[in-house]
């Protein structure tokens, strides 16, 4: 296997056949491509759902015809019934949040590029890394089977959020629709990516501690490391307790525990303990659910944004050709957000019966946990500041990500303060704020991600008229759905109502609910463009070179696309920080990580003089 | 195009703020003591999050418009930061935000913090899938024992009040809820079932029902009107429709009501007052 | 000037701005890993076998916070419940952990055996590890039954319903080590192995150590939670 010395090449033969290349792969790039295409699927079902969620909220009585024969049971004559709209938002919820905004950030973008960025030729457990991949699949289709369990009621699946609060869902079938088989897969189904996702999470961080290649100290790993990093470090530390979480829920629905559910509940008229299906239940306590939902949920949130910030980092100071400003400072952002987030789950629970001074104490966290995001939006402006802007594509999205953080992140100012709560909780501004910060934004991170690798992972160019066109209807689109969302919930529209008709004081927003419907149909539309630029470009797409952005990091370093060992053989050594743009006095605009120091007259023969490497700044 | 993407981005932020400067579409009048001031300290903070949104679209606008590659443009400032500037930053933000979570907390505390103050008139509430019931203490002032097992549909004893007990002889039930103008209010939330959310939007005010919980809530509501009533926990199929109304009521309008006698003439009675009064909206 | 081969956390004595840019490491600087210095040429071996020592830290503190999780839960459950009935222990529950703790030990002589490269004693001690493992989950499994045979079930009361969940849930993860354990002992030491598949399979070992002492360690935690945590 090794004959003892660093220089020998020592390449790993790629498999053969069909299944062990791109089903059952080893190699971390195929499964990162498996799970970018998971994710590309899932968001295709959950964004079709919010469009019928749409077309319900502002014309509640219309009928669609296509709707009624694929759903005959949630949607008789076409016209969609309440609790087919409330499984349209469970599922909507918990696809885009564990299948989508989990799976591609991290499973996708991580696992390819985080070993290459480090030098390594593959994740640290292969094996590992395809079985976290394929439980996570196994997991997608356990949920899309929840939607057609119906049961005997006329519901086409689980009903409950992507919250699942308890006692509702803990209940069954005696909750009403929604409650039956479909809520019990609806559990599986998460429990099973939490384990898939645990797999991950060991993976990355093991990989990244061990596996750096020479000369890759910590402080010159591209930012997008320390966000994969981050994240992976959150989702080992909560999805464990969401898993806690879903097993004791499974457990009072199905073995008649009661960890959630209190005594004496009188639930369809029927006492707790006086029939077979409803068996005695004591004590438990709902509020339980939500800590322990909420210490994984918040958490996630984070485990969404996170790795969109660190390509939004990365790609912004390649465009920009400038080293990414107060690198330091955004490492420390990132692991501040990280550490913060594990402290303020109590603020989705203001109203929830906790005690009033906890909830004090989670605003202030909250709050400050505004100052590293804060600190972020400063120094993507500031790595602005100064540069020499190539717009391309992945840059539009990179920027219109930094607007789209600032703009859905800053209204949690809003929604952290307990007083402000107390009108805000559950209503639409809520909803704004969260999909424009954790839906959005992290979505055009990815956006801008695909666009930036795509180049190196299928050794295509995606095209950039369209890439355009897709960023300009889609940047406006989102500012159009959920800006006046804010308003909406300003009004005191709440959430996961089917329909607004029963309510005199949200009959003045009906042009608005429409307004938004229409611009929302708009921007799914305008997906196809994406996904007819990604098949498209992947035959016909202009051949990419190996550096097509005259970008630094290691990835750019190795052929396009990349060997099955990455690196054909010849890890490579690291020199310099991770973003050496427009250095004064260097032969190019750029100096790749691999590039030996020499190569740069102004800090000298050794390099390392600290003062000579900064004192360009003052 | 860098051009573009900032008028873009300047375009958006205008349109945005103009959304919410215009008040088109704004929070109803307020009924309640505490809303002076929990609106005061909703503008202040949206104030300080409107200029940070404009200011930051708008630097950030700047920046793609000043900093495009074009030909004549020199080669990019090569600068890894300032810790100087990380420092000001970081702690001018903590200041504005931990004050703003901090100015917060008046209104909370004076509503959470303390108990109702003697004298709040009770009501307690019981939730149930898809429908609100208020239980009245009556003339007495005191509540009759509740049981779970006493529940029935049948005989519309929805919240098992125990008619043996001789305080729960003149207690009123009903599916709306009356409360007096300018006197605190103390609410007994409780749930039948599942959690519920209790949402007056005029009141700004709003509070979980948990089920195997009481919680204790307080408010002044001081304006004589209807408003309506509504659920925000998800709490199964008709959510949506799980709403009723709350009538604030004159002093001597409202004594009047609790003096009527359980049962149909309490109920005919609250339903009279429930067609008197109109709901903002439809002034 | 302190100027290390790994000044990522050394010589910040000296106050520099650095505006939050990258500080410059020496070429060659292998990371933090100080001991691997530059140009290591075991670099490759060392750490492809320290891998695992790592992956099982991780993966320990995930199962720790999943084990803290239910606890919380069961704090809050125990506090808040006035139906909570706590249970008599079943005496067999002492045996388990005898069992439990004696196995760290083999375990421990097994893999000093291995490192002192005596092949047979780590075969043996090994075995005995695995038997002593089963010896605990039998003894797990006969507290159930001692329990089921007092009517006492999962959902009887909020104690028995966290018994049997933290015992089967600290179960399955026990049966996870000692596949491992079954595992090594198939990997024989092989005739012409080289010095890196030497230290993988010491790592390998090394690894089932910190996972299978990290269980030990995780059921004397519960049997102190489940019966001397005292609600009310």
């Amino acid at each position: 296997m090794s004959d003892g010395t660093h220089d020998a090449v020592h390449r790993h033969e790629p498999p053969k056949g069909f299944i062990r290349k791109y089903i059952f792969s080893l190699d971390h790039k195929v499964i990162g491509i498996q799970y970018i295409l998971l994710a590309l699927v899932a968001v295709l079902v959950g964004m079709i759902m919010s469009v019928l969620m749409r077309l319900k909220l502002s014309w509640p009585g219309t009928s669609w015809p296509i709707l009624g024969s694929l759903f005959p049971a949630g949607a008789p004559g076409g016209v969609m019934g309440p609790e087919f709209y409330l499984s349209l938002l469970t599922m909507h919820g918990t696809i885009m949040v564990f299948f989508v905004l989990t799976t591609a950030p991290q499973g996708g973008f991580g696992n390819y590029f985080l070993p290459i960025q480090i030098g390594a030729d593959d994740m640290a457990f292969p094996v590992l890394n395809m079985m976290s991949f394929w439980i996570t699949g196994v997991g997608f289709v356990v949920l899309l089977a929840a939607i057609f369990f119906s049961g005997s009621s006329a519901t086409v699946g689980p009903i409950g959020g992507w919250t699942g609060y308890a006692p509702l869902s803990a209940l069954g079938q005696i909750a009403g629709p929604g409650q039956g088989m479909g809520m019990n897969l609806w559990i599986i189904s998460i429990a099973i990516f939490c384990v898939g996702s645990l797999l991950g999470a060991l993976n990355f961080i093991t990989t990244l501690l061990n596996m750096r290649t020479r000369g890759m100290s910590l402080m010159r790993m591209p930012l997008t490391c320390w966000a994969w990093f981050t994240t992976a470090v959150l989702a080992l530390l909560s999805f464990p307790v969401l898993l806690g979480g879903g097993i004791l829920l499974l457990l009072d629905r199905l073995a008649g525990t009661s960890f959630f559910i209190p005594g004496g509940l009188v639930v369809s008229g029927l006492l707790s303990g006086s029939v077979k299906q409803f068996p005695l239940h004591t004590g438990g306590s709902p509020i339980l659910w939500q800590h322990l939902f909420w210490f994984f949920g918040h958490p996630e949130v984070y485990i969404a944004i996170l790795p969109g910030m660190g390509a939004t980092s990365h790609i912004l100071a390649t465009f920009a050709r400038k080293p990414v400003f107060g690198y330091r400072a955004m490492v420390f952002a990132i692991f501040a957000i990280g550490l913060l987030g594990f402290f303020v789950w109590g603020h989705h629970m203001f109203i929830s019966g906790m005690s009033p001074y906890s909830a004090m104490a989670f605003s202030i966290v909250t709050l400050s946990i505004g100052v590293p995001s804060a600190v972020k939006t400063f120094n993507w402006l500031g790595t602005l500041w100064g540069g020499k802007i190539r717009f391309t594509t992945p840059m539009l999205f990179a920027i219109g990500f930094v607007s789209l953080f600032v703009a859905g992140g800053i209204t949690g100012l809003v929604l952290g303060q307990t007083s402000l709560d107390l009108p805000m909780h559950d209503t639409y501004f809520v909803l704004a704020h969260f999909h424009l910060v954790m839906g959005v934004a992290s979505i055009f991170g990815m956006f801008a991600a695909t666009y930036f690798w795509f180049p190196k992972m299928f050794g295509r160019m995606m095209n950039e008229k369209l890439g355009k066109i897709h960023f300009w209807i889609t940047f406006v689109g989102v500012y159009s759905i959920f800006v006046p969302m804010h308003i909406m919930g300003i009004v005191g529209m709440p959430r996961r109502y089917s329909e607004f008709t029963q309510y005199r004081f949200l009959d003045s927003l009906h042009p608005l609910v429409v307004f938004v419907s229409i611009a929302a149909i708009i921007t799914v539309l305008t997906q196809v463009v994406f996904y007819f630029n990604v098949i498209w470009s992947m035959f016909k797409g202009q051949k990419a070179s190996d550096n097509p952005w005259e970008a630094t990091s290691l990835e750019w370093t190795t052929a396009t696309p990349p060997p099955h060992d990455n690196f054909a053989g010849h890890p490579p050594t690291v020199y310099r920080g991770p973003y050496e743009y427009s250095v004064p006095g260097a032969a190019k605009d750029f100096l790749m990580q691999t590039e030996p120091e020499t190569a740069e007259a102004p800090l000298g023969a050794e390099g390392i003089s600290e003062d000579g490497h900064d004192g360009h700044k003052h | 195009m860098g051009r573009a993407l900032a008028v873009i981005i300047w375009i958006l932020t205008l349109l945005s703020v103009i959304l919410f400067v215009s008040k088109k579409w704004w929070f109803p009048p307020a009924i309640s003591a505490h809303a002076p001031a929990l609106d005061r300290q909703f503008m202040i903070t949206l104030v300080v999050v409107g200029i940070a949104f404009a200011a930051a679209q708008i630097g950030l606008g700047w920046m793609v418009w000043k900093y495009r590659d074009t030909p004549n443009r020199p080669a990019a400032t090569y600068t890894h930061g300032s810790s100087r500037l990380e420092v000001v930053w970081s702690v001018i933000t903590a200041v504005i935000f931990v004050g703003l979570a901090l100015m917060g907390q008046s209104v909370w505390a004076s509503l959470r913090f303390n108990a109702a103050p003697p004298g709040s008139y009770q009501v307690e509430v019981v939730a149930q899938q898809f429908e609100w019931n208020f239980h009245y203490p009556g003339k007495d002032k005191i509540f009759g024992r509740t049981e779970p097992e006493l529940i029935d549909e049948a005989t519309q004893n929805s919240i098992g009040l125990d008619v043996s007990d001789p305080n729960a002889r003149d207690d009123q039930v009903g599916k709306l809820l009356a409360v007096p103008v300018g006197r605190p209010v103390e609410l007994i939330l409780r749930s039948k079932d599942v959690i519920h959310s209790f949402w007056v939007p005029p009141l700004r005010f709003k509070q979980d029902l948990v089920p195997g919980m009481a919680i204790h809530v307080h408010f002044t509501a001081n304006k004589v009107g209807k408003y309506e009533l509504a659920c925000a926990e998800l709490c199964g199929q008709l959510h949506f429709n799980m709403k009723s109304v709350m009538l604030v009521l004159p002093e001597d309008e409202f004594r009047a009501l609790t003096e009527m006698p359980p049962g149909k003439p309490f109920i005919d009675r609250i339903t009279e007052l429930r067609d008197k009064y109109k709901l903002p909206e439809e002034q | 000037m302190a100027t290390t081969v790994t000044s990522t956390n050394v010589g910040a004595k000296k106050e520099i701005d650095r505006g939050g840019g990258p500080r410059f490491p020496g070429p060659n600087g292998n990371g933090s890993r100080k001991r691997n210095g530059s140009g290591d040429p075991l670099f490759e071996q060392r750490s492809s076998a320290a891998r695992y020592r790592i992956g099982t830290w991780v993966a320990v503190a995930s199962i720790a916070m999943l084990f803290t999780a239910l606890t919380s839960a069961y704090i809050v459950r125990a506090a808040s419940a006035q139906d909570w009935r706590p249970l008599a222990m079943p005496r067999v529950l002492w045996l388990s952990t005898a069992l439990i703790l004696f196995s760290s030990i083999t375990l421990e002589t097994a893999r000093k055996s291995l490192k002192q490269l005596f092949e047979a004693a780590y075969v043996r001690w090994l075995s005995l590890t695995a038997i002593l493992g089963v010896g605990f989950l039998m003894s797990q499994l006969f507290a159930w039954r001692q329990l089921a045979r007092q009517g006492v079930y999962l959902a009887s009361n909020p104690h028995s319903s966290f018994f049997y969940l933290l015992t089967a849930t600290h179960g399955l993860h026990l049966l996870g080590g000692l596949l491992a354990i079954v595992y090594l002992l198939f990997r024989k030491r092989r005739p012409r192995a080289d010095e890196l598949a030497e230290a993988r399979r010491l790592a390998h070992a090394d690894a089932v150590a910190i996972y299978w002492h990290f269980m030990d360690g995780l059921w004397i935690y519960l049997f102190l939670l489940l019966f001397l945590w005292r609600s009310q």
